[in-house]
């Protein structure tokens, strides 16, 4: 589904990504982890090109979004992405941050972006938020607003960036649970996250990446039972 | 005479107060063009500025409204008026308030060009990356999400820019224009009255009444703007 070759990007002399080639299946739920620097977040941000790649290709269901030539709004409409720091619009109710996208990129009608919303606001148990604005809500709340709004575009993978890290630690399960639903509805998805109890059960495969390799990658089962690498080894000790 | 008699005689002189309401009236005229103006060029400068310069078309305009703010702001607004009246529209029967609201105009739009580009550089880098992550263009995301943060932060410091070109505009008389300050100094003369301070106070209070206004309307549109904060 998403297939990336010699990836490799650096902020002028500090080279954060280093030859990364991987591809992630369909259906898969890939979890990202590794210590802070490793290069992780910047993996997933140049999966939708918020991180423009300096060397190597991505190619999204057959196309190449790193050409220069490729429609990147028409791609990024089919991958939803989630924030650590949730990214809602402060100046739009609930309602119009959910359908705002999906009107504006004439994917809906409004009408038809208004029951998409309601539906999805039902499905995380917040319709009652739908006029409310992001000022007033927690931080679960509008991490579960932001994967919905996310969701309202219809995407085809959803990209994770430490969704919970910014959370009190009480609100952390209500976003998990959401996650873990979507990812039950067979969602791609590909989640950075230092959540490992999520990683070993939600996850189909474990990529751990530090120095800007991926380092060492398997089912989280083996992952998290017989890690290989030495620094994966020491990483999990100081986390688990 | 007392003070207070030659005060009360500018609003009771039919000659005095047309003097001073045909001032005033050119200073709201130049005032509201130029703020116009300078508005409209400000947000075009500040946006120029802001784009991507990574497509080669936007490079030139990039540079030209470098310079402009550069020069506008690095030199003195007499000079600029002298320069528009006596030389760019040195022209016979060329309406100088015309010339007034272009000079005030392109000066205030410099300063604003960048109010408006800090206030768009203080919106959260985030909010443009989930506009842009959810599929919407570049101008959209400035368009729906990015402009309304900013416009918030922005009112501020705009409104005390229009203050500012409001009382600039005081300046016009040394390009022949009547103004309203160029009207208190004309009444003061009058042989009849022979005091500068009666119309000097009223033309004061004048610009107060106006400053004032301003500082209101604009609070109340804080106040609107600001509503989506409230918890």
């Amino acid at each position: 589904m998403i297939d990336v070759k010699h990836l490799t990007k650096a902020f002028g002399k500090h080279v954060v990504l280093d030859d990364i080639s991987e591809h992630i299946y369909p259906g898969e739920k890939v979890v990202v982890i590794g210590p802070s620097g490793s290069g992780k977040s910047t993996f997933l941000r140049c999966l939708n090109l918020l991180e423009e790649p300096t060397k190597g290709t991505i190619t999204f269901q057959g196309q190449e979004i790193t050409d220069p030539k490729a429609d990147i709004n028409a791609i990024r409409r089919q991958m939803g992405m989630v924030f650590q720091h949730f990214n809602l619009f402060p100046n739009m109710t609930i309602r119009k941050n959910i359908t705002l996208a999906p009107v504006q990129t004439k994917l809906m009608k409004q009408e038809e972006a208004d029951e998409t919303a309601t539906a999805l606001l039902k499905r995380v148990d917040l319709l009652d938020k739908a006029d409310s604005y992001p000022a007033q809500l927690s931080g679960g709340q509008k991490q579960r607003i932001a994967i919905v709004r996310a969701l309202a575009m219809r995407p085809k993978v959803m990209l994770f960036d430490e969704p919970t890290s910014a959370l009190d630690p009480e609100m952390v399960g209500e976003v998990l649970d959401v996650m873990k639903e979507l990812a039950d509805e067979g969602m791609t998805m590909v989640v950075v996250t230092h959540e490992m109890g999520f990683a070993r059960e939600v996850g189909s495969r474990i990529l751990f990446m530090a120095g800007g390799h991926i380092l060492e990658q398997n089912e989280p089962h083996a992952f998290f039972a017989n890690p290989k690498e030495e620094r994966t080894k020491e990483f999990l000790s100081k986390v688990l | 005479m007392t003070f207070f008699e030659k005060f009360t005689l500018i609003f009771t002189n039919a000659k005095y107060l047309d003097s001073m309401l045909t001032g005033l009236r050119m200073t709201f005229a130049i005032s509201v063009g130029a703020a116009a103006l300078g508005l409209v060029l400000g947000t075009i400068v500040a946006l120029v500025g802001l784009a991507s310069s990574k497509n080669p078309l936007i490079k030139l305009p990039k540079f030209i409204c470098a310079v402009y703010v550069t020069v506008v702001r690095g030199t003195p607004m007499a000079l600029q008026l002298f320069i528009m009246a006596f030389v760019v529209f040195a022209i016979r029967g060329f309406p100088l308030v015309v010339t007034a609201i272009i000079a005030f105009g392109i000066n205030s739009g410099a300063y604003v060009s960048e109010n408006i580009r800090g206030g768009i550089l203080s919106v959260d880098i985030g909010q443009t990356e989930a506009g842009r992550s959810l599929g919407l263009t570049a101008g959209m995301t400035m368009w729906y999400i990015v402009i309304p943060q900013a416009i918030k932060n922005v009112i501020p410091s705009i409104g005390n820019e229009l203050i500012a070109l409001i009382k600039e505009t005081s300046i016009v008389s040394m390009i022949g224009m009547y103004d309203l300050t160029a009207a208190a100094k004309n009444v003061g003369s009058g042989q009849n009255l022979a005091n500068y301070l009666a119309p000097m106070t009223v033309a004061a209070l004048f610009y107060l009444a106006i400053v004032y206004l301003l500082t209101f309307i604009i609070k109340k549109i804080e106040g609107r703007l600001r509503e989506s904060d409230r918890r």
